[in-house]
């Protein structure tokens, strides 16, 4: 055989697609991912388009039609301790629980992010720096120092936002740290240092490429968490403020009407129980159909 | 692309005469940190006052058991490592006073042993290729990319566009040498480039790369624990144990006499080829030293046939025991050194 000639066979059709054409390939495979992805897509268009789907006013009382049950004409969910309508209210819900759930995670995955890779590119004392910090946060349970951060910001959405988002860079910076440690060791990284680029080159060409994908993954399977977190922040008073429609808050106020119809004030927490379930089994899904390599 | 606009070599300066890489008492010792505050508990030393040359176009062979240092001394000499002490001197330039880092990268490229984790699996295999010599501001990387990859036998345009994993080992080693030779350096660093590949694919990947060294005029450091493959495509030999050298030499001088007694074990640990003359017992017995706390004196005389008192107080030092250039740090060697044995063994 001489040094011309290509040595080997024509790749497996599969493999030419490309990465990413091949984990939405495997995700579309699986059954419960995909329930899962069409139960998270429903809840965040009809979050989306609430305002226009025909709803009732959700902030509109009524004295009269106090928790009427499920089931009840006009109003197919019932209505809540103030006679405002139950479905209506868990739809508007939706917008702020799930931009609340998932706004933290978001910029926690920027911050966490930054912060593992430098930490875990550069090495030496500023990784024990970074990590040593992160660990002070480590020490305290996610919901008290959500809590407490938001006990001493005040009540409100931005300070729920920043409150969570805190909660939320340890962990992420931590598998960061790791994920960007483990590739750092790998031979291409010193063979693209050889070369003469800078850390940043080769942090943008050759590391975030490589270890984005993990701590993605990792940082969908906290979205669940997160939602669960800004409901408890809400349900405590420290969250959102009434009268704004919110899963949390909403499992509050209908908390006394317990005996009356539990039913009724379970809805707001099926609610929050189905997303997070479903987000967790999605990004569950999405890290085997990422794991399948090679 | 012809050779020429594939290849800019930086020009040379000193001469035939002055060799290309002088490294001089390199030293590398690497902490063990422990305990809470992360104090450093020992070192290990895992390159302690390596001295070598390198000449214009040879190629150098380095070889030696696990742990003796190789690699170490390679990735010391290309810079991804920092030095503790000592020089390296790139064609005259000495690194850190005349010649920065970065110069230096461009005129020493590596090789990984594992072809698999020295390629990003992200990137395909002509943005790899292509990154050092974009880095480097060479003009018309993707080109230069794809005359090497042609150059090392992989058709640009069924491979460019593949990623690593679609490619066997070979091939991908291939593109190793492409990416190391895109920055069009002057001295070549294979560190174990050959070990992991099948015998079959090993030999054709040594013969591009003495094709290689004579089309484009490299010169090659080749670590390797297959002495075969040392003697095959090396002119000089350099014997490491335990971080420091014991033996340099020409391959035919030290196939003809292996003058260090570590260097005789090393030799006959080889397999014979002939099925009556095998090797029956180990010839060297237990394990190297721990490099934290390596044997005072002379680092083999643990484990050396010939060991006398005077080994375990006196480290020998490298001189010259032949007319070619045959060095070996061996107080047997040395007539003057006070060993019993001292200048009768061949």
């Amino acid at each position: 055989m001489t040094l011309t000639e290509p040595l080997t066979s024509a790749p497996a059709p599969e493999a030419r697609k490309g990465y990413w054409a091949g984990v939405a390939g495997r995700l579309a495979r699986d059954p419960v991912s995909m329930l899962c992805l069409a139960v998270v897509a429903a809840l965040i268009l009809a979050a989306i388009f609430a305002p226009w789907l025909g709803l009732a006013d959700p902030y509109k009382g009524s004295m009269i039609a106090r928790l009427k049950p499920i089931g009840t004409p006009g109003h197919i969910l019932g209505t809540d301790e103030q006679g405002r309508d139950m479905l209506a209210r868990l739809i508007h819900g939706g917008r702020l629980t799930l931009f609340i759930g998932l706004m933290p995670v978001v910029f926690a995955f920027f911050i966490g992010s930054i912060l593992g890779v430098v930490a875990g590119y550069v090495g030496g004392r500023l990784n024990t720096l970074i990590m040593r910090v992160v660990d002070v946060f480590f020490a305290f349970p996610s919901v008290l120092l959500a809590i407490a951060i938001s006990g001493a910001l005040g009540a409100g959405i931005v300070n729920s936002l920043v409150s969570l988002t805190i909660v939320f860079v340890p962990p992420i910076t931590r598998v960061a740290e790791a994920v960007t440690s483990g590739v750092r060791s790998l031979d291409y990284i010193d063979a693209a240092r050889a070369t003469g680029a800078s850390a940043l080159t080769v942090i943008r060409v050759h590391v975030i490429g490589n270890v984005l994908s993990p701590i993605f993954v990792y940082a969908t399977s906290l979205t669940s968490v997160c939602m669960i977190l800004a409901a408890g922040l809400s349900f405590l008073g420290i969250g959102v403020r009434p009268p704004e429609p919110e899963w949390g808050l909403m499992l509050n106020t209908l908390r006394s009407a317990i005996y009356v119809d539990p039913w009724l004030s379970a809805l707001p927490g099926v609610m929050i129980f189905v997303t997070s379930l479903c987000l967790n089994l999605l990004s569950d899904g999405v890290r085997s159909a990422m794991n399948v390599r090679d | 692309m012809s050779a020429t606009e594939l290849y800019d070599r930086l020009p040379d300066r000193g001469g035939p005469a002055q060799p290309l890489l002088t490294v001089r008492g390199l030293k590398k010792y690497f902490p063990i940190r422990g305990g809470i505050l992360g104090r450093t508990r020992a070192m290990v030393q895992a390159v302690d006052g390596v001295s070598f040359e390198v000449r214009k176009g040879e190629t150098l062979g380095i070889v030696g058991e696990s742990g003796c240092g190789k690699s170490t001394t390679a990735r010391l000499a290309v810079g991804l490592i920092d030095r503790d002490e000592g020089d390296i001197i790139f064609d005259g330039d000495a690194l850190g006073d005349t010649l920065s880092l970065r110069e230096l990268r461009r005129g020493i490229q590596m090789v990984f042993q594992d072809s698999y984790a020295s390629l990003n699996p992200r990137l395909t295999i002509e943005e790899s290729v292509a990154f050092g010599a974009r880095v480097q501001g060479l003009s018309d990387p993707m080109g230069r990319a794809h005359g090497l990859l042609a150059r090392v036998g992989l058709d640009p345009a069924r491979f460019a566009q593949r990623y690593p994993h679609e490619l066997s080992g070979g091939q991908r080693q291939r593109v190793n040498i492409a990416r190391a030779l895109a920055m069009s350096p002057r001295l070549v660093v294979l560190d174990e480039a050959v070990s992991a590949l099948d015998k079959s694919v090993e030999a054709q990947v040594l013969n591009l790369l003495s094709d290689l060294r004579a089309e484009f005029g490299l010169t090659y450091i080749f670590i390797s624990h297959d002495l075969n493959v040392v003697r095959y495509i090396s002119d000089r030999v350099l014997v490491m144990y335990l971080g420091e050298v014991v033996e340099v030499a020409p391959v035919a001088a030290i196939w003809a006499r292996q003058a260090h007694p570590y260097t005789r074990s090393l030799f006959s640990a080889m397999p014979s080829m002939d099925p009556d003359n095998r090797t029956e017992e180990p010839p060297l017995t237990g394990d190297p030293p721990n490099p934290i706390d390596p044997p005072e004196g002379c680092r083999f005389h643990t484990r050396c046939p010939f060991a006398a008192t005077l080994c375990g107080r006196k480290a020998p030092q490298l001189r010259k025991i032949g007319a070619d250039g045959h060095l070996a740090a061996c107080h047997l060697h040395d007539p003057t050194s006070g060993h019993p044995k001292a200048g009768k063994i061949a």
